[in-house]
């Protein structure tokens, strides 16, 4: 009898400790994982998927403006006459839109001076933004240098660093000349001997192997 | 008296004699002769009125088990020694209650735009009842509960309470100052007067000179290649949403760990001698006496 009823059991020859552990449900021959296992996995698949499709698009969002380029921008800043070669013109225009005054920036503009081997056809426009940490520098006629209030870095006539902390000369804005008004477009920085790069950001070096450990950034226009 | 009962047995202050019969004081002198005097329909209301406070802790008592938790948590031993200087992470945690609170209070008048940014806090300081005053206090604020931070860590660092177990403890507090840190360096654009808008150009260069990946840092803070519209909205959410949660979170966390680990004993404790001279022989006197309660100096 009780053979019998081993073996509706299923349980017939087996061995006491195999009687102990019956089968899960749901076990067939040869399966590779027991149903828990597969619903664990597929359970936090899921939950990994609907997290991810929730907090990948909000970093994204907050992340997007590194890799956004604004629109170009020129402003006109004055008739040509305005501006000599022997010193600079103080101009004030708009580099960011839509924030008021924040949004301005001052530039000093001047004609490219043969003496200095420029272009006297070209316009130089230097932006006030220390290459130190960004603070506003003053062109001081008398000197004939830039200063700035905060560290105390110099600059000379054509921006490049001669005193103080900042790391290279000071920025320049692209200038063109529209039916003979000076319009001022967007920044670019130079290196130390004013050779043109993207735009950095004050504190960065440009030039040499800088270029590489203060990568150009998307957001940045092509220099001229 | 219903009160006491969710303070765990050995804490509770025994009853004084004569008092400890129930609510109507002692017991009749003479309960043979005298029948127990029933107590009034007023009196019986009183003692349920009186009793009122202490059910309903129970009612939610029996539902959380809260006052095992609260009672471990506030009547935890604490070392021989504790001083003062204990008390600044609690001070700095009331710092950032204030903050906090008169952070939530300034919002209610705060715009966070570049037009109307300064105009709002113009309005807060010169027109609203009290503005400046709770202004003030967060401004001020700010910096105290930096200064507490700071004065905080270096308690522990001087009291070796940063040592094992409390390793993981110290590395919450170290994420603690860097976000306590980012508040204050957030907060500071607020106003948008000529200060702040320049401090947080100044800040925001200092970022991008870590090489490679500062100037993208600088980037993600301004929102775009220059300081703008969007970067005082940046820094509004990240001030006053995102840090803010994120500390507090890791307040708990610090806590839990104090209280699971328990606080140092200063350095300067030893493990305590025998106050009297126990009549110990001559073979014993090599060996450490320390059975008598004080916490090892760990």
């Amino acid at each position: 009898m009780a053979d019998e009823a081993n073996k509706q059991n299923g349980v017939e020859g087996a061995s006491p400790a195999e009687r102990a552990k019956p089968d899960p449900p749901g076990y067939f021959e040869g399966e590779s994982m027991t149903r828990r296992r597969a619903f664990t996995i597929a359970a936090q698949g899921l939950g990994g998927i609907a997290g991810a499709a929730v907090v990948l698009p909000a970093v994204g969002f907050a992340v997007a403006p590194i890799f956004h380029r604004g629109k170009e921008r020129w402003e006109a800043v004055g008739p040509v006459g305005d501006f000599v070669e022997d010193t600079y013109r103080q101009v004030v225009f708009t580099e960011t839109e839509g924030i008021g005054d924040a949004g301005k920036t001052t530039a000093y503009v001047r004609k490219g001076s043969k003496q200095l081997g420029e272009d006297p056809k070209s316009i130089v426009a230097v932006s006030n933004r220390c290459a130190h940490l960004g603070c506003p520098v003053r062109f001081v006629e008398a000197a004939g240098n830039f200063i700035c209030p905060c560290h105390g870095g110099v600059y000379d006539f054509q921006g490049k660093r001669i005193g103080g902390p900042p790391v290279r000369p000071l920025d320049h804005f692209q200038a063109r000349i529209r039916n003979g008004q000076v319009e001022l477009g967007p920044r670019y920085s130079v290196t130390s001997q004013l050779e043109p790069v993207r735009a950095r950001d004050p504190g960065e070096f440009t030039g040499g192997v800088w270029e590489y450990l203060y990568p150009p950034r998307p957001s940045t226009f092509p220099p001229p | 008296m219903k009160l006491d009962s969710l303070i765990p047995a050995p804490l509770r202050k025994p009853a004084k004699p004569g008092q400890g019969n129930g609510a109507r004081g002692a017991a009749p002198a003479d309960l043979k002769t005298t029948p127990p005097e029933r107590p009034s329909d007023a009196q019986r209301l009183g003692d349920k009125a009186k009793d009122a406070p202490a059910d309903v802790l129970a009612w939610v008592d029996q539902r959380t088990a809260a006052s095992g938790f609260l009672t471990g948590m506030l009547y935890r031993k604490v070392p021989k020694g504790t001083n003062w200087f204990y008390t600044l992470g609690s001070a700095t945690l009331i710092a950032f209650v204030v903050q906090a609170t008169t952070g939530v209070f300034l919002a209610m008048f705060y715009t966070p735009s570049t037009t109307q940014a300064y105009a709002s806090i113009s309005h807060i300081n010169n027109d609203v009842f009290l503005g400046q005053f709770v202004h003030g206090m967060h401004k001020w604020g700010s910096s105290v509960m930096v200064i507490l931070v700071f004065l905080h860590m270096g308690r522990t660092f001087f009291f070796g309470a940063y040592k094992y177990p409390r390793e993981l403890n110290w590395v919450i507090g170290v994420v603690l100052l860097i976000l306590t840190m980012t508040m204050a360096f957030t907060g500071y654009l607020l106003p948008f007067d000529q200060r702040s808008f320049w401090a947080s150009v100044v800040g925001i260069n200092i970022n991008g000179t870590g090489p490679v990946v500062g100037p993208y840092l600088s980037d993600f803070l301004r929102a775009g290649p220059e300081l703008g519209a969007t970067t005082l909205s940046r820094f509004y959410a990240i001030h006053m949403l995102l840090v803010p949660g994120a500390i507090s979170a890791l307040i708990g966390a610090h806590l839990y760990l104090v209280v699971k680990l328990g606080t140092t004993a200063p350095p300067w404790l030893r493990a305590d001698k025998p106050k009297v001279a126990a009549p110990v022989s001559r073979l014993d006197a090599g060996a450490e006496g320390n059975g008598n309660g004080a916490e090892p100096t760990r």
